[in-house]
């Protein structure tokens, strides 16, 4: 019997939202790119999809998740393969990954953008990353996305500036392609977590976190969100999970991330 | 054959207006030194192909580049880096920008003599729509679209490894090559720096010879460069310098680039920028990152 932690932050609870995302994926990459997402994947490989594979963020794979803080350089890390970036891609074309991201702009195709913001292709107004693997990831296996920050600038009213990855779209399908090829599973953000399932793969309302309204979903996005029936709360972190995370993160590094460090029941 | 030279005279096969591969990946081993030589140079109008770092972030700062074809540019702990970001947002360079896989397809192609290897990658997005030069055609074999994805054929590629003989036999010995194969195989002509000049007797045993990622008839110069990775990172030898990087970072805000440049690199040879950045020491005791 597995019993729900008294008292946890927000960050704990978006941490255990987001490794639910990799439940029953099987024997796929998880990759968690960020503090709670590298977190919400580590702690789905230690809890709800043993099966998982993961790298150390570097050149191999690992058989158990290395700690994201408090660690000295390789210290007590489980090796199991080499996996340079090179071979990276070789796994993301075969399609057995599963990335949980956050870009700075989603919009209502499920599209996202991490190269730049405004102006032109030849003269953006704000250079950001570049696309780095967006576009290679979202065509070739499932993506989830973090949002630690809820907004109308995330979830932007348009089209994203640039679309980085492939998304719920027809205006831009490729010949040969329907809705079925492009896998977008999760987003978990600061006040929910939502999927791409609702009507023509809309973006759909799954459960509150705690204190949180409908309202402020829709007041803090930019296109419509499909709200359903069934909409329930964000499940709080077991203690079991809890210990879990703490032993992935004995610095604490979890609680640096959001802004305030929040209590994940805002009732 | 013995393909042992200078920085200088290996940076002398560089011409105005060619294309150049940068090995390594972000932060990390970039043959810094070969780069700070272009910087002394009087080359312009260079083509830049790189899993970008400081090494596009500074010959773009310094005016030497006219197009960059990348997937990102990052310092990694510091996301953006600045210059690049400078350039781009000033709209003073042209741009190539294509997915991480797309430019290993890209250098694959080139290395094989293929003109473009066929991928998924891009289509849906903004990278087909931006990039009037990739084509999209059909398959013999299915209904669908695919990118063909056109070989990045590279004039020089430029790497800094660990161990080279005088006959070109590069070896990397930290954990990840990264694209450096494909660099020095897509160029015409490739520069590898190094930390250490070794006998060819070196690589005898197969656990030296197993490192060894390329033929020596992909290598065209060998420049002997110790710490030439610096400020970036050679595994297992050095990390990346961070206290460096944010001074580097620091002057877009105070003294520009000039400043840096004057400061670290303009009429200082390469044992000068080591004394000017701390010594040899400092550079050889910085740790590696912890992920």
């Amino acid at each position: 019997m597995t019993t729900t932690a008294a008292e946890y932050k927000l960050c704990e609870l978006m941490i255990c939202a987001a490794a639910e995302t990799f439940r029953g994926n099987g024997e796929v990459l998880a990759t968690g790119i960020g503090v709670i997402p590298r977190l919400a994947a580590s702690l789905a490989m230690k809890s709800c999809n043993t099966d998982l594979m993961m790298t150390d963020s570097e050149a191999w794979m690992l058989s158990e998740p290395n700690a994201v803080s408090g660690r000295h350089f390789g210290e007590g890390q489980k090796q199991e393969s080499w996996m340079g970036f090179s071979r990276i891609f070789d796994n993301v074309w075969g399609g057995k990954r599963h990335a949980l991201v956050g870009p700075s702009q989603i919009d209502r195709f499920g599209q996202t953008n991490i190269s730049a913001l405004g102006g032109t292709y030849e003269q953006p107004k704000v250079q950001m990353l570049g696309v780095r693997g967006f576009p290679g990831n979202s065509i070739s296996h499932a993506n989830s996305f973090y949002v630690p920050a809820h907004s109308k600038r995330v979830f932007v009213e348009g089209e994203c500036d640039v679309v980085c990855s492939i998304g719920y779209n027809a205006g831009r399908l490729p010949r040969g392609y329907g809705f079925d090829d492009i896998d977008i599973r999760r987003v978990i953000t600061d006040l929910c977590v939502m999927d791409w399932q609702g009507p023509n793969h809309q973006l759909r309302l799954l459960t509150l976190h705690p204190g949180i309204t409908v309202q402020q979903v829709i007041d803090n996005t930019g296109f419509a969100v499909h709200v359903g029936d069934e909409v329930t709360t964000t499940a709080g972190p077991t203690i079991e999970q809890i210990a879990i995370i703490a032993s992935l993160d004995p610095v604490g590094i979890r609680h640096k991330q959001l802004a305030d460090n929040p209590m994940g029941d805002r009732r | 054959m013995n393909k042992i030279m200078s920085a200088e005279q290996a940076i002398a096969q560089i011409s105005n207006g060619m294309t150049v591969g940068i090995g390594g990946w972000g932060p990390r081993r970039k043959p810094m030194a070969l780069i700070r030589e272009i910087l002394r140079s009087d080359l312009t109008d260079l083509t830049i192909v790189a899993y970008g770092g400081a090494d596009v972030g500074m010959l773009c700062a310094a005016g030497k580049v006219k197009k960059v074809i990348f997937a990102f540019v990052s310092l990694d702990f510091i996301p953006l880096e600045p210059y690049f970001r400078q350039v781009r947002q000033n709209g003073s360079i042209q741009v190539m920008e294509v997915d991480e896989g797309m430019l290993l397809l890209g250098l694959r192609a080139a290395a094989w003599k293929i003109p473009f290897i066929p991928t998924s990658v891009g289509l849906g997005t903004d990278v087909i729509k931006n990039n009037s030069d990739l084509a999209i055609i059909a398959s013999p074999y299915d209904e669908k679209d695919w990118v063909a994805m056109p070989a990045l054929k590279l004039d020089v590629s430029l790497v800094h490894v660990d161990k080279a003989d005088s006959r070109g036999v590069c070896q990397i010995k930290g954990p990840d090559l990264y694209m450096d194969d494909w660099f020095a195989r897509a160029a015409e002509v490739t520069i590898a720096s190094c930390e250490d000049i070794v006998d060819s007797d070196y690589f005898s045993p197969s656990d030296e010879a197993r490192h060894v990622h390329w033929e020596r008839s992909e290598t065209t110069a060998v420049v002997h460069l110790p710490c030439g990775a610096h400020p970036t990172s050679c595994p297992p030898l050095y990390g990346f310098d961070v206290a460096h990087f944010k001074l580097y970072n620091a002057t877009t805000k105070e003294g520009g680039f000039d400043h840096y440049r004057d400061t670290y690199i303009a009429e200082k040879d390469e044992q000068e920028y080591q004394e000017a950045v701390g010594g040899v020491d400092k550079i050889k005791s910085i740790p590696l990152p912890i992920y």
